[in-house]
């Protein structure tokens, strides 16, 4: 029987009545300073005596076969110190315990431009990059198929591991009568629509170092999200036990999804430096940092939208065919995403998604920011404001009358709890004064909006187990001092912050006193990453109940020496104050001694489950549940030039509900940075293989692959909307993935409003913005179509 | 007694650390003497002759406060001042910067924060921090020339090749138009 690790959810002692000192307000984070003053060691900066640079040889080809490896001259060049090649990884691994597809390095072919066949390391990066060149490889090239729909139809199977086909995963799944439901619609909506591909683009690359330790304990530090998973596949491949093996993430440069699943570079430097002795590293330049990639799916979607005559949603039909390069990745995951995530903030009165995810020869996709749902709630929101068109309904107003409400359940079967859906979309209405604005502004001139929701976390955890999701331990010392150990990676989202906000709190302590030890698999509590935006809801809970343990016994202590009850005892402000008679005070550091000279070491452990009863009773109905959700609505207004096809987008206003925010600038920030990198995606970003070049990235550097800069960015207009939840830690839910989904569809139903066209296709390019006003301007020459803002458009002249 | 003289080398597993002698490789080409003024200070520091001034920075000096996001001046995080001049550090050959003045991210912080760096830390404008000692040194060479407060859009004229893909930059404008008015106070 598994523990209840959520029965005790910490809180407040009975009676006691306590203003939030720490919850809510502006904070420094606590590493900010020494990251800014260049002194916080990333991967990337460590130094150790002795080591070696690896580098990885990498296939040109997108589809081959390897004949031969000639390691053995390389090995004989002054300076190499070791080769490995796919053969020293025979174990196939996968983040996902059910598609373990990939191995280390390629052992029989590879599979993309940009797969690793073999790597080396050499006392210096130069000596490294010389023996990669030097390596000779012998191939024999094979057919690459590149179109998923070519690649599904065709009987050569890509990956060796696959059990069907190029086919990876296929999910079908209908709750209500949707063709029912279609027939009996007044309003239908059918559009096909294309979501391009995107990736990560995090300024740090990917970088591991390894060490074998004298006492035998191999060492990992690595630029990743998720430590955990990458403990258990370090152990896997190398068929070593995990308890000789510690993984230490550094402080991270940026992640976004793009680093929270093991790549070849951290089993590539652990086997090095087993095979050497030596300390070895492996950074990945910017060109590999985009052909690791395991970003944002391409997803073709046809979607069917049945309306009632008030704008009611009454079915949602979804087709979907995702292009998934060549490893499964989280595939399985992303798979289910695609349709089980979009049955929130509105009801659907049946809802059928029948999902496919194909393999081809390109670089794998994977999470990125928004796993799985960004590109359907591009679909939907989209055939939602072709909806209210039709029917003649002001946009926002037809998504009011959709609303699904709160503590409910989804048309899929998931509980939802809180939900500020509605209070973000006043926001954004008013802010951004759509009332007077939207349909009224002149030609090229227009607002859209959308709204999304996303998930706080998932209930059940990648691979299947009883334990809790996470843990948090907290020590406290006579020096006035709080120590916090948690598994959880910081990857610049700030949850190390987080902790210490929620330590702060719950013992008065100034946050300077407080010192986050995180994300070392030897010093810290297991935990599983910071991926689907769990940290915040699940560490912070896990939190709050160490923390608040160890406030209770403090208190007691300190009210038994004031002979005083414990709901008068309050610690804040490094003190611990009676509250009925303030000038009975004393510091913590002598309140802390008080406990610890009765108890001893003073150490309390915090565990955190997800509640297991709030998801679909059907095969996949745990999938995308989530403990709480978050609801977003953007409005973005846009300035298109109809001459060249150049969108401008003046100002975005978003308003998201993040359930308490514990602290408001770092949800800002989210918020803010949501925003931006889907903005990039929405006008910019394109991450492609040229199909007529074997296979190439167009564009693998910083450079070609377009990311918005400070002059690119809209304004952004933040907005914090607080529905607290019963499940988050003081109510709080996530903000680091949600705040993306709407400005994609807000853009293209903003362009919409300012022109008169539909871009279903990211990104919203100038050639093809400008191809879809000219495609307009004959259908109004023909009198097929009425001249879009006919009255408006002396104004813009 | 330690563990690993408990143990026999194949009961560890592992070749012992020790096991092959360390390698010393000297190269001519390391004899390329170079002198340049670093954060205020006199260095003289042999590289290769086709090492980078971030390379130099970073291998030979521990100076790691600059980033390689890119290493083809794509990214800007490696962005120091050279003369006083905002320079990317990756495709500046390190001889370039012979007989000159560097100042890198480090050199920032005396016995207080910069007025830059306090800005950014109060605005929460450094998420994960790599893009931030090019941001800060691009945009300290920008308000020292400026020498007044500055508007918005010449903060984003003036930063737009260093890149940052946490912020949404929306609170680096912030923290650098407020820290202008009290770097343009300070002037007074």
């Amino acid at each position: 029987m598994a523990g209840d690790f959520t029965k005790e959810r910490g809180g407040r002692i009975e009676g006691e009545e306590v203003q939030a000192w720490q919850i809510g307000k502006a904070h420094r984070k606590i590493d900010a300073v020494d990251r800014m003053r260049g002194l916080l060691r990333y991967t990337d900066d460590l130094k150790l005596p002795g080591m070696l640079h690896c580098k990885i040889v990498r296939s040109p080809y997108a589809h081959a076969k390897i004949l031969s490896i000639d390691s053995a001259s390389v090995l004989a060049m002054p300076g190499v110190h070791g080769v490995v090649t796919g053969k020293d990884f025979p174990t196939p691994y996968g983040v996902i315990p059910w598609t373990p597809d990939e191995n280390a390095l390629a052992v029989d072919k590879a599979l993309h431009v940009g797969d690793g066949v073999a790597a080396i390391a050499a006392i210096d990066e130069d000596t490294a990059n010389a023996a990669a060149r030097a390596l000779k490889i012998e191939w024999e090239v094979l057919p690459a198929h590149f179109d998923p729909a070519e690649s599904l139809a065709s009987a050569d199977q890509i990956n060796p591991y696959s059990r069907t086909g190029n086919l990876s995963k296929k999910v079908m799944l209908e709750f209500g009568e949707v063709e029912n439901q279609l027939a009996s619609s007044s309003c239908v909506i059918e559009g096909d629509y294309f979501f391009e591909g995107s990736t990560h683009g995090a300024i740090e690359p990917h970088c591991a170092v390894a060490n074998v330790e004298p006492n035998g304990v191999l060492t990992v530090w690595s630029a990743t999200q998720v430590s955990h998973y990458l403990h258990r596949e370090l152990a896997k491949v190398l068929d070593l036990p995990g308890n000789r093996i510690r993984v230490i993430q550094p402080p991270l440069g940026g992640a976004f999804g793009g680093k929270s699943e093991p790549f070849d570079l951290e089993f590539c430097v652990a086997k090095l430096a087993l095979q050497t002795g030596r300390p070895v590293k492996c950074l990945y330049t910017r060109e590999e940092v985009f052909y690791s990639h395991r970003g944002r799916h391409p997803m073709q979607m046809h979607y069917r939208t049945g309306f009632d005559k008030d704008g009611k949603i009454l079915a949602v039909d979804a087709k979907t065919l995702i292009d998934g390069g060549a490893y499964s990745s989280f595939g399985l995951v992303t798979t289910y995403y695609s349709g089980q995530l979009l049955c929130a903030p509105y009801a659907f009165g049946s809802y059928r998604f029948d999902s496919k995810r194909v393999v081809t020869n390109k670089p794998a996709c994977g999470p990125k920011r928004g796993h799985g749902s960004v590109q359907p709630r591009f679909a939907i929101e989209c055939q939602l404001d072709k909806g209210a068109a039709a029917l003649g309904i002001d946009p926002i107003e037809l998504r009011r009358r959709n609303f699904i409400g709160h503590d409910t359940k989804t048309i899929n079967e998931f509980q939802i709890g809180s939900n500020g859906f509605m209070e973000c979309l006043e926001r954004v209405e008013a802010s951004s004064q759509w009332k007077e604005r939207y349909g009224k502004m002149s030609y090229g001139r227009g607002l859209g909006v959308a709204g999304s929701t996303y998930i706080s976390g998932t209930n059940y955890c990648i691979y299947p187990n009883d334990m809790p999701q996470a843990a948090v331990q907290v020590s406290l010392d006579r020096s006035g001092r709080a120590r916090v150990f948690s598994g959880a990676n910081d990857i610049g989202q700030g949850s190390s912050t987080m902790l210490a906000v929620i330590v702060s709190e719950e013992l008065g302590l100034e946050l300077a006193d407080i010192r986050v030890v995180s994300a070392d698999s030897d010093l810290c509590p297991v935990d599983l990453g910071a991926y689907s935006s769990r940290i915040t809801l699940m560490v912070g809970n896990a939190c709050v109940q160490a923390a608040s343990r160890l406030r209770k016994q403090v208190v007691a202590h300190v009210a038994s020496k004031w002979q005083i009850p414990a709901k008068r005892v309050n610690l804040v402000r490094g003190q611990a104050v009676d509250i009925e008679n303030p000038e009975t005070c004393m510091s913590l550091a002598e309140a802390f001694a008080l406990a610890e000279a009765e108890d001893g070491m003073l150490s309390a452990v915090g565990n955190y489950n997800t509640p297991r009863d709030r998801h679909g009773e059907y095969r996949g109905g745990t999938i995308g549940a989530s403990p709480a959700y978050s609801f977003t609505a953007h409005v973005a207004e846009v300035d298109v030039d109809v001459d060249t096809g150049v969108v401008q987008v003046i100002k975005v206003w978003v308003a998201h509900d993040c359930g308490r925010a514990l602290s408001p600038k770092i949800v800002e920030g989210q918020m803010e940075g949501s925003v931006y990198m889907g903005f990039g995606e929405a006008l910019m970003e394109q991450h492609v293989v040229d199909y007529n070049k074997g296979g190439v990235h167009t564009g693998p550097s910083l450079l070609d692959y377009r990311m918005p800069t400070f002059l690119d960015t809209p304004d952004i207009e933040s907005l914090i909307v607080e529905e607290a939840d019963d499940q988050g830690p003081y109510g709080a839910k996530e903000a680091g993935e949600g705040p993306l989904h709407p400005i994609i569809p807000a853009i293209s139903n903003a362009i919409f409003d300012a022109v008169g066209v539909r871009m279903d296709k990211t990104p919203f390019s100038p050639p093809r913005v400008l191809a879809a006003i000219e495609a307009r301007r004959a259908q109004e020459a023909s009198g097929e179509l009425a001249p879009h803002k006919a009255a408006l458009r002396e104004e813009r002249r | 007694m330690s563990l690993i003289e408990r143990l026999a080398p194949q009961e560890v597993g592992f070749p012992l650390p020790w096991a092959r002698p360390a390698r010393n490789k000297v190269r001519m080409s390391d004899a390329l003497l170079l002198s340049m003024k670093v954060n205020g200070e006199e260095v003289e520091v042999a590289a290769p002759a086709h090492f980078t001034l971030l390379e130099v920075l970073r291998y030979k000096l521990d100076l790691i406060g600059s980033k390689q996001g890119c290493d083809k001046g794509d990214c800007g995080a490696c962005t120091v001042q050279l003369d006083g001049v905002a320079r990317l550090s990756c495709l500046t050959l390190a001889v370039q910067a012979n007989g000159r003045e560097v100042r890198t991210v480090e050199g920032m912080t005396g016995a207080h924060l910069h007025p830059l760096q306090d800005c950014m830390d109060k605005s929460v404008a450094a998420q994960c921090g790599f893009c931030t000692p090019g941001i800060l040194m691009a945009a300290e060479a920008f308000l020292t020339k400026m020498g007044r407060v500055v508007t918005r859009g010449e903060v984003a004229e003036a930063m737009a090749s260093n890149l940052c893909r946490c912020t949404g930059y929306t609170k680096i404008v912030d923290a650098i138009v407020d820290a202008s008015a009290i770097m343009a106070e300070g002037k007074n």
